[in-house]
């Protein structure tokens, strides 16, 4: 199987290739510059993979979020057009978990609290637990939240995980009090885990239509109404 | 030459498919108005999450009723600015990725040329050389075009633009959403010179314009309105006041674009935006021009407001010219016309 993976939901852009279980990885950390690059770096990945076109992929996997609203959206964007042009499924699949693959892969840890900045005093925040499988199980839905309001995990043995811990360390271990084994802040996932969560997917029929590739932002109260007309 | 159109860069999603040989052949457009209705103005994020819903099956639409796949479309133009930044990406993101999967060259399109080259849609196109003036709820602008890719920027308002001008005195009468037409419709019962609003920036030389002062001497308008009729207002009175803003801004507007005419010694005159659809400016325009044997022109109405239809078009002529881009789709939120 042949598969793009798309993630533009951080500060760092990266694109992965997947071909049969082979992964070829590009990234950059460049803010504000994903537009410039994500078609180049996926452009290299096809040359290097030796494939002629996207159109000879089998899917299309994208990070849909929780992060940057316009960095989802380019995600979401590229993955529509190049699904929609070569009729391609499609894979949606969370930067919560994404974060959380990375920490089960590279740090061995079974239990998981991924946490990302999501600006305005909240974090993104999820649990995941690896089973003996080795596949990742969400067991806290994933959630906007004051780090002082998330939910907690019941029992012991928890890590920390991503960049959400760096800016709301305190508050968090304080709310996760001895569950908490361990916090690793500098991680993070990239187009990588996107690619390794989505292949079961897709390889399983499970892919969606081009249209279904959107963003999940969690924070959805976006919009102020109103101020009133000045004469009342 | 077959050329797919996508466009996105503020409260309207809209695509077209244009064929240099049978002219357009499908154009569609999904109107945001409702979603930003009860906000009293586009929210740009609320703008960018449906843009990114509703566009593709809008450009699956056109492609199907234009009979085209991959190998009948020999281009991609997107709106590419200015525009609201999150809502330009969403079409320059996926435009631009299409055109890499087809293998088929993309050409971003500034939002402005769509509109000056939208009468170029209709059957009797209008010669080169003409003035444009382009008026909208983001614009405010007068155009000498000379040809396409010939232009150059006579005049611009300096402050709010005509359509913003429109939609926040509609505010001050308690109108609904998007205010322009609400405004127009209440100043057809309206008497005229009952009330009497400025003529801003006529008093002197110069193609510079602006709106903002007519908005707030709508406010103290009212403000006196109401301290002698009463709260509220009769529906004859703010009928009257709706007039007498909507004459000062359309004869305005007439007489930069007088000065216009006669500064380039151009023989015809483009209306173009969504303010170009009020019947008022239209008429009186039509009435001073032909005093003058200047032609006046317009796009038919849903080529006024924004659409996809003259992205296609405005990208066919850059696509004829080769015209493309590399990778990158980074979009312009501001974007001069002459660069």
């Amino acid at each position: 199987m042949r598969l793009l993976a798309i993630d533009t939901a951080s500060h760092i852009c990266s694109v992965a290739l997947m071909i049969d279980g082979e992964i070829l990885l590009e990234e950059a950390d460049l803010p504000q510059g994903h537009s410039d690059i994500v078609l180049e770096m996926a452009d290299r990945l096809l040359r290097r993979g030796g494939l002629a076109s996207p159109r000879e992929l089998d899917g299309v996997a994208f990070g849909r979020g929780p992060g940057s609203f316009t960095g989802l959206r380019i995600a979401a964007g590229v993955t529509q057009g190049i699904a929609y042009g070569g009729n391609l499924p499609v894979a949606p699949v969370s930067n919560l978990a994404a974060l959380a693959l990375r920490a089960m892969n590279d740090l061995g840890a079974t239990k998981i609290l991924p946490a990302l900045d999501a600006r305005m005093g909240e974090v993104y925040w999820a649990g995941y637990q690896s089973s003996g499988d080795a596949s990742l199980q969400l067991s806290m839905e994933e959630e906007v939240r004051a780090p002082g309001l998330v939910a907690t995990p019941q029992d012991a043995g928890w890590i920390g995980v991503g960049e959400g811990w760096r800016g709301y360390g305190e508050t968090l271990r304080e709310r996760c009090g001895d569950y908490l084994e361990r916090v690793e802040e500098n991680l993070n996932g990239s187009a990588r885990e996107i690619a390794l969560l989505a292949a079961p997917i897709l390889a399983n029929g499970l892919g969606l239509a081009p249209q279904q590739a959107l963003p999940v932002y969690l924070r959805n109260d976006v919009a102020r109404k109103p101020g009133k007309n000045p004469l009342r | 030459m077959r050329v797919l159109g996508i466009e996105t860069s503020c409260d309207e999603t809209a695509a077209a498919v244009y064929d240099s040989e049978r002219g357009l052949l499908a154009h569609r457009l999904y109107s945001q108005v409702e979603l930003h209705a009860e906000y009293g103005g586009v929210v740009p994020e609320l703008a960018s999450r449906d843009h990114i819903r509703k566009l593709l099956p809008i450009v699956d639409e056109v492609l199907s009723e234009s009979n085209s796949g991959p190998d009948d479309i020999d281009g991609i133009a997107y709106t590419a600015g200015p525009g609201l930044i999150g809502a330009l990406m969403v079409g320059t993101s996926f435009g631009r990725s299409l055109a890499w999967s087809w293998g088929k060259p993309a050409v971003a399109v500034h939002h402005m040329e769509g509109h000056l080259l939208a009468p170029m849609l209709e059957d009797n196109p209008p010669p080169f050389p003409f003035v444009a003036l382009l008026v909208s709820g983001g614009h405010s602008q007068l155009v000498d075009v000379r040809g396409v890719g010939d232009y150059r920027l006579m005049g611009e308002s300096v402050d709010d633009a005509a359509g913003e001008a429109f939609d926040k005195t509609a505010k001050l009468l308690d109108l609904p959403y998007p205010g322009g037409p609400a405004l127009s419709s209440l100043a057809e019962s309206g008497r005229p010179d009952r009330y009497r609003f400025p003529r801003p920036m006529t008093d002197r030389p110069g193609l510079d314009m602006s709106f903002s002062g007519l908005k707030t001497f709508a406010l103290n308008t009212l403000k006196d309105a109401i301290a002698q009729h009463g709260d509220p207002l009769p529906e004859q009175i703010r009928a009257d006041i709706a007039l007498a803003f909507e004459q000062a801004l359309v004869e305005t507007l007439a007489i930069k674009c007088r000065r216009a005419i006669r500064e380039s010694g151009h023989q015809r005159l483009i209306l173009a935006g969504g303010v170009s659809a009020n019947t008022r400016l239209r008429s009186h325009m039509r009435e001073i021009m032909e005093k003058e044997q200047i032609e006046v022109r317009y796009p038919r109405l849903e080529f006024c407001t924004d659409n996809g239809a003259m992205i296609a078009y405005a990208g066919w002529q850059r696509l004829r010219k080769g015209a493309h881009e590399n990778l990158s789709f980074r979009p312009k939120p501001r974007w001069p016309l002459n660069e």
